[in-house]
């Protein structure tokens, strides 16, 4: 088992026929994902072929849904396109949407949201601005690489796409249940609580790595609420102890403002509720090898 | 994209809201056409993008065109805590009454947009609301149904503002947020909102923050970034489309993905304790999918920084295999001596992930003694801290 994502997850493309999203068709295919079908009113109807597997592609979410019975979508339009495509997908109440793209509008962001609130949170959101979500050895949705590490009983819930997969290729030898890459936008549909939230309840994750930066203060409220309602081990590493204020460091949201969104903040706030965090991404990964071998 | 104030001011201007009739000025002669035209006593305001320039003298008041020319004089050039002053705002004055506070900003943590308004304007609204939290209200902004009059008027209200300015302050709150949502911004603050000794309400300051990813639907905002204050490297890398910031280090940066890149400059950092206290140069994010291309693009504009003693490339292979990764940086050196460039600082590299065996091969059979290739990220960054000690 694992959280959101499982074998049996059906997933579909919006952007299918585009070339990010028709080269991670691919991948995703080729980790084993089941993915149904893909997206574009201008090409309903028709089939694309991916090495010997013919994906239909449908007008919209809704009839994917109803075709495929798909309960995944992964958003790969561009970011003049991913409101609608994340709101087509809102009223197509899918379970899980997965919004890679990166350089959406924070209004747009915020627009989407609030509908999906106001339509009582019927799809959980991850993203934008991620790499997605992957269950080793059961299914990927998005542009983890799926050849990094295999299954096993670790957590992984991050902020950043690459730290993500250095942190997977540390503890390949071990495994992860599920790694979630939530993203690097000001604005994200699913935050660490939530992540940190489903990985408590998951009975096949015995620990969690979480992985923050600079800018915004979740980090601060993900220690809260592992204080409060997280048995299970937590590991953390936080990136941006030397940024300057007032830069953005490459992700949307990742800037401190004035004394605010500091990685000290962040640690001081993780580690006054018992978290390890470590110095480095190695010195993170020793940490969750000592508990993992503690058993 | 933070504006300056006098931008800031031509925005509401254009929105309908109410501001002072004003110019902005980078010669005292151009201060001089500016007060002519305004005419009588006016206020010369020093354009930066830091708070506290009135304590620092960059504010004064003139009167008519020749004090006008002297006040902008003595504060064109002017440093203000590490700015230099470019630029002058020049407006006619107001008779103040009293000052109020108004702002729409990004709720991060609640994933949607906050209104801050006070009737105790003028002062840094923080310390307000540390001092007086009653005087302060926050109000959550539902991002799909904004602000209308209904939602403005329980705004005004829930403020205490004074029944004579209600109205007022209701139209400034509607018009304010119909600016902040038509120019995607994610901060517009007035302090202070000002009523006039004849009861009429006016924007005397503008901090606008404007969302960079909106630009494509924003042409205009382009003209709005400084150049002058543009880093000349950071513009060299916007037009590479190479996410760039330059640093204060000796250690030149380039890695995939932001996080791994922020991650990079901490742990060069902490070796640069053993090492000289060198830090890193500069954060260069080539992104994950890097092709050769990008990494010669990545590494000249490294490599041109005088600063730069040394260089540590951190590529973690996901995507993008690390083999790609490794005939990039050869690729990207015989690229850069073909321009002329004579590469002379060493390159520590750390390749891990997808094909990293094939991509420490291409590196030691390159066999270019500039390259030092070191397995692992904390390993490469002690080396790369340390040849920049001895390179200093």
């Amino acid at each position: 088992m694992a959280i959101w994502l499982t074998k049996d997850s059906k997933v579909i493309v919006q952007g299918m026929t585009g070339s990010e999203g028709s080269k991670h068709t691919r991948r995703m295919l080729a980790a084993g994902t089941n993915v149904v079908g893909g997206v574009n009113p201008r090409k309903a109807g028709t089939t694309v072929d991916f090495d010997g597997t013919e994906l239909p592609v449908f007008a919209s979410v809704a009839d994917a849904m109803k075709d495929t019975g798909a309960d995944v979508t992964v958003i790969f339009v561009p970011p003049q396109f991913t409101k609608a495509a994340v709101i087509e997908a809102i009223d197509a109440e899918i379970p899980l949407a997965v919004v890679i793209t990166e350089g959406v509008p924070v209004h747009d962001t915020a627009a989407f949201w609030a509908y999906n609130v106001a339509k009582g949170e019927r799809t959980r959101i991850i993203g934008p601005n991620c790499p997605g979500i992957a269950s080793p050895g059961a299914s990927n949705a998005g542009i983890i690489p799926a050849d990094i590490t295999g299954s096993g009983r670790i957590g992984l819930v991050s902020k950043s796409g690459t730290l993500t997969y250095q942190m997977m290729y540390e503890l390949r030898d071990i495994g992860f249940s599920t790694c979630v890459g939530i993203g690097g936008d000001p604005i994200i549909g699913t935050t660490h609580i939530d992540a940190l939230a489903a990985f408590e309840a998951d009975p096949d994750t015995d620990a969690i790595v979480m992985i923050g930066e600079i800018g915004g203060d979740a980090e601060e409220r993900a220690a809260e609420f592992i204080k409060a309602n997280v048995s299970k081990p937590v590991v953390g590493y936080i990136a941006g102890f030397t940024a300057p204020p007032g830069k953005t460091m490459g992700h949307a949201g990742a800037i401190i403002s004035g004394s605010a969104g500091t990685a000290d903040a962040k640690k001081e706030a993780l580690e006054a509720v018992g978290v390890k965090v470590g110095k480095t991404p190695t010195e993170t990964a020793k940490l969750m090898r000592e508990i993992m071998s503690a058993g | 994209m933070d504006l300056y104030e006098y931008q800031g001011r031509d925005l509401f201007e254009r929105h309908g809201l109410p501001v002072l009739a004003g110019g902005v000025a980078t010669t005292p002669e151009e201060a001089r056409a500016i007060a002519e035209r305004l005419g009588g006593r006016v206020v010369v305001k020093a354009q930066v993008k830091v708070g506290g320039r009135g304590k620092a003298g960059g504010v004064k008041l003139a009167e008519g065109a020749e004090e006008t020319v002297a006040r902008a004089t003595d504060i064109l050039g002017m440093d203000i805590k590490g700015h230099t002053v470019h630029k002058v705002m020049i407006t006619v004055t107001a008779d103040v009454a009293e000052e109020y506070y108004f702002s729409y900003l990004l709720d991060r943590a609640n994933r949607t947009f906050l209104c801050i308004a006070s009737v105790a304007g003028g002062m840094d609204i923080e310390q307000v609301a540390a001092e007086t939290p009653e005087k302060v209200v926050k109000a959550p902004i539902d991002a799909v149904k904004g602000v209308d009059e209904a939602k403005a008027r329980e705004i005004v209200e829930a403020a205490g503002f004074p029944a004579e300015v209600a109205d007022q302050v209701v139209d400034v709150a509607v018009g304010l947020w119909r600016a902040f949502v038509a120019e995607d911004a994610t901060l517009v603050e007035v302090n202070p909102l000002a009523k006039t000794a004849e009861g009429k309400l006016l924007l005397l300051d503008a901090k606008v923050t404007l969302d960079e990813n909106a630009g494509f639907r924003h042409p205009d905002h382009e003209a709005l970034v400084d150049q002058a204050a543009v880093d000349p490297l950071e513009q060299a890398a916007k037009e590479k489309d190479l996410n760039y910031v330059k640093l204060d280090g000796e250690v030149g940066i380039i890695g995939n993905g932001a996080g791994l890149v922020m991650s990079t400059l901490d742990v060069v950092a902490y070796a640069g304790e053993r090492h000289g206290n060198v830090k890193p140069a500069n954060f260069l994010d080539i992104g994950g999918g890097a092709s050769a291309a990008v990494m010669a693009n990545g590494l000249e504009i490294v490599l041109s920084d005088p600063s730069v003693k040394s260089v540590f490339v951190n590529v973690f292979g996901g995507i993008t295999a690390c083999d790609a990764v490794a005939n990039g940086i050869v690729q990207a050196l015989g690229l850069l001596e073909q321009r002329g460039e004579q590469v002379t600082k060493p390159l520590v590299v750390r390749l891990d992930g997808n094909n990293a065996e094939a991509g420490r091969a291409i590196l030691d059979g390159a066999n270019n003694p500039l390259i030092e290739r070191v397995d692992t990220m904390d390993g490469a960054a002690e080396r790369a801290a340390e040849l920049a000690a001895a390179g200093v």
